[in-house]
């Protein structure tokens, strides 16, 4: 039992604590569970690292757009009766503010990929899906630590990124998903990205970047069920400054989760070549 | 040095390629073939001597070795098989007709492989198509320009003895006629993208990365990650990836049938022992020997790390109503330098495009 003295203590205490949080929630805005990230201490693999294995995915429409954004319809498509299942859901995005920093010069080519979206969109040809939106496809990604490297495998065409975490280099030529070198900031997995190619996008809305692309990522579990997935990107030649996203990431917790086999290479080539056939699909 | 005829018209690089081989087969390490002017030499200089590997005994694989390497291990203990590996090699699947004994001499293998060496270089004819865009050793893919085992045997199936894959039962015949009738695509070829073969479409390679994981044309190349409960290996063709649970889960129902079935893991003592179901009756996704195989097919893997270079690899086909016996494969895994860079076949697949333009091209010469 407290005495009265020490509950006092106690709640000044929590209050404290409170306040804080609410300051540091104020601060950095919708990133609820990063003051918790303080307080959770991840298990340990038996070399002394937090355990970041399990598989895991994003709860959000940030693949759809990254910014805040209004649902809005796709094509209809009534050849084949598509109506609603393309459409875009609304989502409050995961960056800082309203809208991405580019500059005037590439506003101009956001707009142009967000018209021509339901053709160009990577995504729709199934093309790799670069950094940082492999972490929020909406498809379930599995963490391997292993010796030396960390995996990080998705469903979505089983992409692969290899984090680099003993033999670190520079990336020896440019690539869809980067090359990853990773370090332990405490709690914390630190992940720098630099060698991508200027071909990915961020989203289905058109959001896009140059091959200066330049990714910092922090990963920290923050219960036994979900991490903290804080990017930092920058890429001087598409943005005025670089700019933030930060979200949950949601332990998947059925006993038989596992990555499947979703080759979408199949149902992308009609779309790709389709124009070159014999008999041209209307 | 007698190697070929005038025939066979040798240039530089043939005589550089054989006289590296000479070298590798004594298990030197150099650096291979300085190409002819132009050519970059990047490639091909990366790796060199095929690692000698211990031949496994038909019987008996390398697991019988009576003293134990130390291998590596991962912090909880178990082999490590992290890394980079390789199954390149040039004994066959199965034993040829002429031949009949178990191991080759060392001059047979050097001869052999020498030879193969040769037909590897001379599969394209120099100023065709197939030379400027497929010309493997220009590119530094020729087997003998990469690490290959040193393996001694006749054939790679050691069970049953004879080396050959058994006969087939009419069922298992029947069923792979009727797969692929069912699978085929209407049309000519190059009428669509779906009559191209599933490996130029970037899909799945064939043979695929497995299982079972049979040797490649070129770049057969492996990355392995391990930890506690699972193990990962991508293959470098096409980026494919297998995902490995060592948690002692069920396979799904049999309804699901990805193009590489469910692999499930368990450690039996230093072996990785896997074992797969649910493989799709698409046959193209597969090697051909097993293009028949059962609904209820269960593959069975070995996998030992015997040394620091080598892990021994075993797979068993056991399926009776497929084949009229069961039948083993062995091979050796052998390290190699990484990294393996992103493949993105699908993303960087403009033959595939200019295949398709050039049949549009063709027709309207028709």
């Amino acid at each position: 039992m407290r005495s009265p003295r020490q509950r006092l203590v106690f709640f000044a205490a929590a209050a404290a604590v409170c306040l804080g949080l609410a300051m540091v929630s104020t601060a950095v805005q919708q990133t609820p569970p990063a003051p918790a990230a303080a307080a959770y201490r991840a298990p340990r693999t038996r070399d002394g690292k937090p355990d970041l294995n399990g598989i895991f995915q994003a709860m959000n429409t940030a693949n759809y757009d990254l910014a805040p954004h209004n649902p809005a319809p796709g094509p209809l498509l009534i050849g084949s009766m598509i109506g609603a299942l393309s459409a875009t859901p609304p989502g409050m995005g995961v960056i800082e503010g309203t809208s991405l920093p580019y500059l005037p010069a590439a506003i101009e080519q956001k707009k142009k990929n967000f018209e021509t979206r339901f053709a160009e969109d990577p995504e729709a040809k199934c093309y790799l899906p670069g950094v940082p939106r492999f972490m929020y496809m909406p498809y379930p990604f599995q963490i391997i630590q292993g010796q030396g490297h960390i995996a990080m495998i998705s469903e979505y065409k089983n992409a692969l990124r290899d984090i680099y975490m003993d033999h670190q280099t520079k990336a020896p030529a440019d690539s869809w998903m980067g090359w990853s070198n990773g370090h332990w900031d405490g709690e914390t997995l630190v992940i720098d990205t630099t060698g991508f190619n200027d071909r990915s996008w961020f989203d289905r809305a058109g959001d896009y970047h140059s091959d200066a692309l330049h990714v910092v990522e922090r990963i920290t579990a923050t219960s036994p069920y979900h991490l903290n997935y804080e990017a930092t990107i920058e890429d001087p030649q598409t943005f005025s400054k670089p700019w933030k996203i930060s979200m949950p990431l949601y332990r998947r917790l059925e006993k038989n989760a596992e990555i499947m086999d979703y080759r979408c290479v199949e149902y992308s080539e009609d779309l790709i070549y389709g124009k070159y056939r014999k008999e041209p699909i209307k | 040095m007698i190697v070929g005829t005038r025939r066979n018209r040798m240039n530089h690089r043939v005589i550089h390629a054989l006289n590296a081989l000479v070298i590798v087969g004594t298990g030197a390490v150099l650096l291979l073939p300085n190409f002819s002017v132009g050519q970059t030499p990047a490639t091909a200089t990366k790796a060199a001597a095929s690692a000698p590997v211990q031949a496994a005994k038909p019987a008996a694989p390398a697991t019988a070795a009576a003293k134990p390497a130390a291998i590596p291990r991962t912090p909880d203990g178990k082999p490590d098989l992290t890394g980079y590996w390789t199954n390149a090699t040039y004994t066959p699947l199965e034993r040829a007709a002429n031949v009949t004994k178990q191991f080759f001499t060392e001059q047979e293998f050097e001869t052999n492989t020498r030879n193969a060496a040769v037909r590897d270089e001379q599969q394209t004819t120099p100023g065709t198509t197939g030379d400027v865009h497929y010309d493997f050793t220009q590119f530094g893919l020729d087997k003998s320009q990469n690490t290959f085992a040193h393996d001694l045997r006749t054939a790679m199936i050691t069970d049953p003895p004879d080396g050959r894959v058994p006969a087939q039962t009419p069922e298992a015949q029947k069923r792979s006629r009727d797969r692929a009738a069912a699978y085929k695509v209407p049309g000519a070829a190059y009428d669509s993208v779906q009559t191209i073969s599933i490996s130029s479409r970037c899909v799945i390679y064939n043979p695929p990365p497995g299982p079972p994981m049979l040797p490649q044309g070129y770049n057969g190349n492996y990355q392995i990650i391990q930890s506690p409960n699972y193990v990962m290996i991508l293959f470098e063709q096409i980026g494919d990836i297998r995902i490995i649970p060592l948690d002692g889960r069920s396979a799904p129902p049999p309804t699901v049938r990805p193009w590489m079935g469910f692999s499930r893991g368990h450690w039996d003592g230093d072996t990785l022992v896997v074992e797969t179901t649910n493989f799709s009756d698409r046959p193209e996704g597969r090697p051909r020997q097993l293009s028949g195989i059962s609904d209820n097919f269960k593959l069975i893997e070995r996998f030992k790390r015997i040394d620091d270079k080598t892990i021994n690899y075993e797979f068993t086909v056991n399926d009776p109503e497929t084949f009229v016996k069961p039948w083993i494969v062995n091979m050796p895994f052998t390290k190699i330098n990484g990294p393996i860079f992103e493949p993105a076949c699908h993303e960087g697949n403009y033959g595939m495009l200019d295949t398709m333009k050039g049949a549009r091209e063709q027709d309207k010469k028709k």
